[in-house]
């Protein structure tokens, strides 16, 4: 049996985390524990915990500086049940994607980061949002976009002395919407046989200013669609935008045949997907 | 590392020591004894933890205790107004909505249900049905189909109080479960939820390959590590014969693998010693030895020429083969001027996914054993269980848990041998609680089928021919094969009159897990086949798909393809009657949609299918005898002792109101002593859908007799009509005839006779035995396998995203000729449960070995799965069954799947025949019709 901390303040949890490096048994960080102990049925645990759940202050999302930050003791309930604008809307139904209600109102969306599934609800979102995710150390803070946080199946940038303490998203420059479709092979509590979260930014002529389409579960990142992105640029957010979409666009994609299903239909469904969020972003 | 934690439970404060990762689920159940709340799964995948903390539904599992220091946990317990309730008045308004409802069948994941739909209705007190799939959707049911838990929450939320509970006949009414009430209390106890003072536990160590040599090293240092390591039980420490099996001819299957393995999760070691010491030990420090072989992955590779043999008795790794033959198909063949269709179906493995993983614990007295276990057949696990001990069958006991659910998957034995030997062995309670992963490896699964079936039909639409052959991979064991490989030729032509019959199946040994009984015994996959022949037919013939049906459906008067002449209770023809009209109009409904969606641009398209079914109830041709008996005791008290397991289907409850009319006298003056093996006499497995019609014939059986044994002692005679009353209280009975002064009984001056239960000193003892009438079945499959059959046919209607191939169903009707619904909340659930895991098997249930051993890996049903359910009790009575009754169990599984996948058909064109139908199944189907059309 390992050890087991559960600090009030930030501090002490950067000091726990130094010292289990410096002991050579890193800690294993929980937040809302719901990827923790699933991965560890019927397996002897010998782990040291830092468990961040009860530290101060972390529960609300808040304006701050040109954007929002999501501190990392929000849950996907949170976010769900916060007020918030437009821009948001894709992460939010994403809040209602993750599991049951049951997880929802304990995981938290910076622990979907953290965890790195290729499969993650959040990951896509955040990746459209632009977020920023903030590292702290107790060498000191950092901040890495999403997209180069997660770097793999299961793997991230984060040193194992780092905590994730939040996650800040840029106000956009105009009016922004967003979505998210996630496709899997039933209602509830299923895991993404491929999903696209897709923001649109526009100016008062409703021209588009900025877009950002992310493909997920359709390769070990999420991927970003980035010619189709540029394309969208300078159009009118009008009905028919999802006409631009080419197969060509989701080229970069690299989706396993699995249990869920084939690669090839991951590429196929992921482009449908992408064509429903744009029509949805102008309906 | 352990910690003192506070928190609140049910509103009174607790303080437990105890490590801070301890999972809150853990704490309750063991620290606290709060085993109302279950465990399925251990990673958030089921919900049946589901506990609210702070208001909010949250799985129990996955919380760390730490982290509810400080907070408010309410659990099931703490749902109804008062501590120990003992009736409906006692009950929460929500708990009673369930009662009534028949919300809870097996009752394993409705705590669960409970707490999610208590949390949902704080926040939101009249929820709309969406809501309400909201809010529950992150507990899976498995039994229920979730309609009817959703109508509890429903009637919950608008308060409609209680109806009165019924009078008048018990046979026919609404009676809530018998067993019922603690199941919505959290009372009821599970194979897991028993902790026995001084009990050890055993773990089974199991194989990760599918073959393999191994060897077990010098276990010495591994027990010097963990001193509290009692016992390694090898194959060696097997006392009896290390080979069980259902069938007589087929005991295979090791306790314990001596030196080899046959497929992944099969058992090799077992720990015991204390919770702490074997949850410690991980496989990866024991000294085995493995030498992986070369698997047989499937069908292809058992049957190539140089495939290795598994068993001895099965040579070709061919375990049995079945036919059916009557008729001259090949004349039909070559006869000209007849329509032809022909299929190729293909299914995978299926597994149970019971809520309830397999539990339980055994305890030696002196030279007898007793296991409290979950279990379908507590009467074949006794004799399974001394054949493994070396014991006789009477020093075996099994006291049967209450069961988390079991549809074929708990009529193995599963942790029996280990704990029954360890117990033995030590002198002390040893405890077996499987893992999700370890229950889904370790279990069997349905039969992957591959079938090719052929059929002809005269140009007025009578079909004439049917071909059919089914291999079926039984894995590395027997298990229920021979079931398979013997029912399903006999129901190989569906539901049909067809005079010339050839119908072959074989049953395949591989090294998968072994392939078992589940709801149907192969012939979910069989109907899968037919059907789709009779919609082709169908559509080459130009005859409407029902109409085809009901033109040659088996009707009183026809004979089957085994020769057997059908004279009574074939209702059919009724079940398609009763759907025609929405069969019209659910088609012309889907046109419009269809129209309208072509004209907006929408991908969507809507479809209608039609499934129908047979399915014979009891054993195929062989002996299946049920007794049971009825007491009254000296205090006027009736006791029923029903060897009837209730595995969730109701069985305790129909048994109940049999004997109650039987006897003359009200449900509730009935006292239930269910499934002891001490106790009760043998009433059967509780499959092949037999129990309301084989083991209620006995419990009528027995109700009539203590009724004569009264009514002979108060010197009255029993008219037909049934004219006389009886009272029971005060220790009289009190018998009263039309127009005659009332007899009373002194019962206490009536001598003690015996019963089955050696504790019960009844003065009356009624006692019923029924064997269904059948007869062998000859080498072309010639004979009369069952006494009776029952008959349904259902229709689905479905909307395909034609871009996705994603499949929603959106509506179901289904009718089913039950010959009598003995509790038509009960029936209805069935139907319900069976059309969830039929619609699982059309559309998303595929288990692969090593793969999708969990409950996110491995998909089934969820509440915004299911869809609208239109049930239509068919009552064409069976004469020989108890008032009528015939079964329902596995039939309403049967035709679901097909007429899921007629309506996709019906929708897009495109014919599934490899199931499931995911959504990249049915789109590749899809663009194939398109390039084909092209």
């Amino acid at each position: 049996m390992g050890t087991y901390v559960r600090p009030a303040d930030l501090p002490e949890a950067l000091t726990a985390l130094a010292a289990g490096v410096a002991e050579g048994r890193p800690k294993v960080v929980i937040a809302g524990a719901t990827d923790h102990y699933p991965a560890r049925v019927g397996k002897v645990i010998d782990e040291d915990i830092l468990d961040v759940s009860g530290l101060d202050g972390l529960r609300s999302i808040e304006g701050h500086d040109g954007g929002w930050l999501i501190p990392a003791g929000v849950t996907w309930t949170h976010l769900a049940e916060a007020e918030l604008p437009p821009l948001f809307d894709g992460l939010r139904r994403a809040a209602r994607a993750v599991g049951g209600l049951q997880i929802q109102n304990r995981a938290t969306i910076i622990g979907n980061v953290a965890n790195a599934s290729p499969a993650a609800d959040g990951v896509p979102n955040l990746m459209a949002l632009d977020a920023v995710v903030e590292l702290a150390s107790a060498r000191g803070s950092r901040q890495v976009p999403v997209a180069g946080f997660v770097t793999g199946n299961r793997s991230t940038v984060r040193a194992a002395d780092e905590l994730i303490t939040g996650l800040f998203i840029p106000e956009p420059d105009g009016a922004a919407r967003s979505t998210f479709l996630k496709l899997g092979s039933r209602a509830y509590l299923v895991i993404s046989i491929a999903m696209v979260a897709a923001v649109l930014v526009t100016d008062e002529d409703r021209r588009i200013t900025s877009a950002r389409v992310v493909v997920g579960a359709c390769s070990a990142v999420a991927e970003r669609l980035p010619e189709l992105e540029a394309l969208l640029v300078g159009r009118a957010a009008a009905p028919g935008l999802e006409e631009v979409v080419r197969p060509a666009h989701l080229a970069a994609l690299s989706p396993i045949d699995d249990v869920r299903a084939s690669a090839a239909y991951r590429r196929e469904a992921a482009e449908v997907l992408v064509r429903r969020a744009l029509a949805e972003l102008v309906a | 590392m352990t910690a003192w934690i506070n928190l609140s439970v049910n509103g009174g404060p607790v303080e437990v020591e105890v490590d801070p990762m301890r999972r809150l689920a853990d704490v309750l159940r063991d620290d606290l004894g709060l085993t109302g709340t279950k465990i399925g799964c251990n990673a958030g995948d089921c919900g049946a933890c589901t506990v609210r903390i702070d208001g909010r539904q949250a799985c129990a599992c996955l919380v760390p205790v730490a982290q509810a220091a400080g907070a408010d946990v309410r659990t099931v317990e703490g749902l109804a107004p008062v501590a120990e309730p003992t009736g409906f008045a006692d009950l929460a308004a929500l708990q009673r909505a369930f009662l009534e409802a028949g919300a809870a069948q097996c009752g394993i994941c409705t705590p669960g249900m409970l707490m999610a739909a208590d949390d949902l209705l704080e926040r939101d007190p009249v929820p709309t049905e969406a809501e309400i799939h909201d809010g529950l959707g992150g507990v899976l049911c498995r039994c229920t189909g979730y309609r009817k838990i959703i109508e509890a929450v429903q009637a919950s939320a608008a308060d409609v109080g209680s109806s009165p509970p019924p009078t008048g006949p018990a046979v026919g009414s609404r009676l809530p479960k018998v067993d019922g009430l603690e199941r919505v209390t959290g009372a009821a106890a599970f194979g897991a939820d028993q902790r026995p003072d001084g009990m050890l536990v055993v773990r089974a160590v199991r194989s990760p390959h599918a073959r393999a040599r191994f060897t077990i090293g010098d276990l010495g240092p591994l027990r010097e590590r963990h001193p509290g390591l009692v016992l390694v039980l090898t194959a060696a420490d097997i006392r009896g014969q290390n080979r069980y099996g259902i069938y007589a001819t087929g005991k295979d299957q090791p306790a314990l693998a001596d030196g080899q393995v046959r497929h992944r999760g099969e058992a090799i070691l077992g720990l015991v010693g204390d919770e702490a010491t074997i949850d410690a030990i991980s496989d990866g420090e024991l000294p085995i030895t493995w030498e992986p072989l070369a698997a047989l992955a499937d069908m292809d590779h058992a049957l190539a020429a140089d495939a290795h043999q598994l068993h001895d008795h099965a040579p070709a790794n061919i375990l049995i083969r079945g036919r059916v033959a009557r008729g001259d198909v090949d004349a039909v063949r070559a006869q000209p001027g007849l329509v032809t269709a022909e299929v190729d179906v293909e299914t995978t493995f299926v597994e149970h996914a019971y809520i309830e993983p397999e539990a339980g614990h055994a305890r030696r007295v002196g030279d007898r054993i007793e296991l409290f276990v979950s279990t379908q057949t507590p009467y074949m696990d006794r004799d399974e269980t001394a054949l493994v001990l070396g014991l006789r069958p009477d020093q075996v006991r099994i006291i049967p848990s209450a069961v988390g659910g079991g549809f074929g998957g708990k009529l193995d034995l599963s942790v029996h041998p280990l704990i029954a030997t360890a117990a033995w062995l030590t002198g002390r309670p040893v405890r077996a609680v499987w893992t999700r992963p370890e229950s889904m490896a370790a279990s069997p699964k349905r039969h992957p089928a591959r079938i090719h079936a052929w059929a002809a039909a005269t140009p007025d639409g009578d079909v004439v021919g049917f071909r059919f052959h089914g291999d079926f991979d039984t894995g590395a064991y027997a298990s229920w094969g021979p079931t398979v490989a013997n029912r399903v030729p006999v129901h190989a032509t569906g539901p049909y009159e067809v005079p010339n019959v050839l119908a072959t199946t074989r049953a395949i040994h591989t090294n998968n897990p072994p392939a078992g009984a589940f709801r149907g015994f192969g012939v979910p996959q069989a109907a899968i086949a037919h059907e789709a022949l009779m919609d082709d037919l169908a559509a080459r013939l130009g005859i409407d798909a029902l109409e085809l049906r009901h033109r040659n459906a088996i009707r009183a008067g026809s004979r089957t393809a085994t020769g057997q002449l059908i004279r009574a209770s074939a209702g059919l023809p009724a079940c398609l009657d009763a759907l025609r009209l929405q069969w019209a109009r659910l088609r012309a409904d889907a046109a419009t949609f269809n129209a309208v969606a072509a004209t907006r641009g929408s991908a969507l398209r809507r479809g209608v299918g039609i499934g129908a079914m047979w399915y014979g109830i009891g054993n195929t041709s062989m002996t299946n005898p049920s007794t049971i008996e009825v007491g009254l005791d000296r205090d006027a008290v009736v006791t029923l002792y029903s060897g009837a397991v209730d595995i969730g289907q109701g069985a305790s409850t129909v048994m109940v109101q049999i004997a109650a009319d039987a006897l003359g006298v009200a449900p509730a003056a009935i006292q239930l002593v269910s499934g002891d093996t001490d106790r009760t006499a043998d009433a059967g497995k509780s499959s092949a859908s037999r129990q309301t019609f084989v083991s209620g014939n006995a419990a009528r059986l027995a109700g009539e007799d203590l009724r004569r044994q009264l009514l002979r002692l108060a010197e009255v005679e029993d008219t037909a009509a049934g004219d006389a009353t009886i009272e029971l209280a005060d220790g009289r009975a009190i018998i009263t005839e039309p127009n005659r002064p009332a007899v009373a009984i002194d019962l206490a001056e009536l001598p003690a006779v015996g019963a089955t239960d050696p504790g019960a000193t009844p003065v009356l003892l009624g006692r019923g035995t029924y064997d269904p009438t059948t007869t062998p079945l000859d080498a072309d499959g010639q004979g009369d396998p069952y006494e009776t059959y029952a008959f349904g046919a259902q229709l689905a209607l479905v909307e395909v995203d034609t871009e996705l191939g994603t499949v929603k169903v959106v509506r179901m009707v289904a009718a089913h000729d039950v010959g009598r619904a003995i509790n038509p909340t009960q029936v209805e659930g069935q139907i319900h449960g069976g059309i969830a895991q039929g619609l699982g098997l059309a559309l998303m249930e595929a288990y692969v070995p090593g793969r999708t051993e969990n409950l996110h890996d491995y998909l089934i049903p969820t509440v915004g799965d299911m869809p609208e359910i239109e049930c239509l009790l068919i009552e064409d009575a069976e004469p020989a069954g108890p008032y009528g009754a015939k079964g329902v169990g596995e039939p309403a599984l049967v035709p679901t799947a097909p007429a899921i996948l007629g309506a996709i058909h019906h929708a897009t064109g495109a014919r599934i025949t490899t199931l499931p139908a995911t959504p990249d199944r049915v789109l590749a189907a899809i663009h194939a019709v398109a390039t084909a059309g092209s």
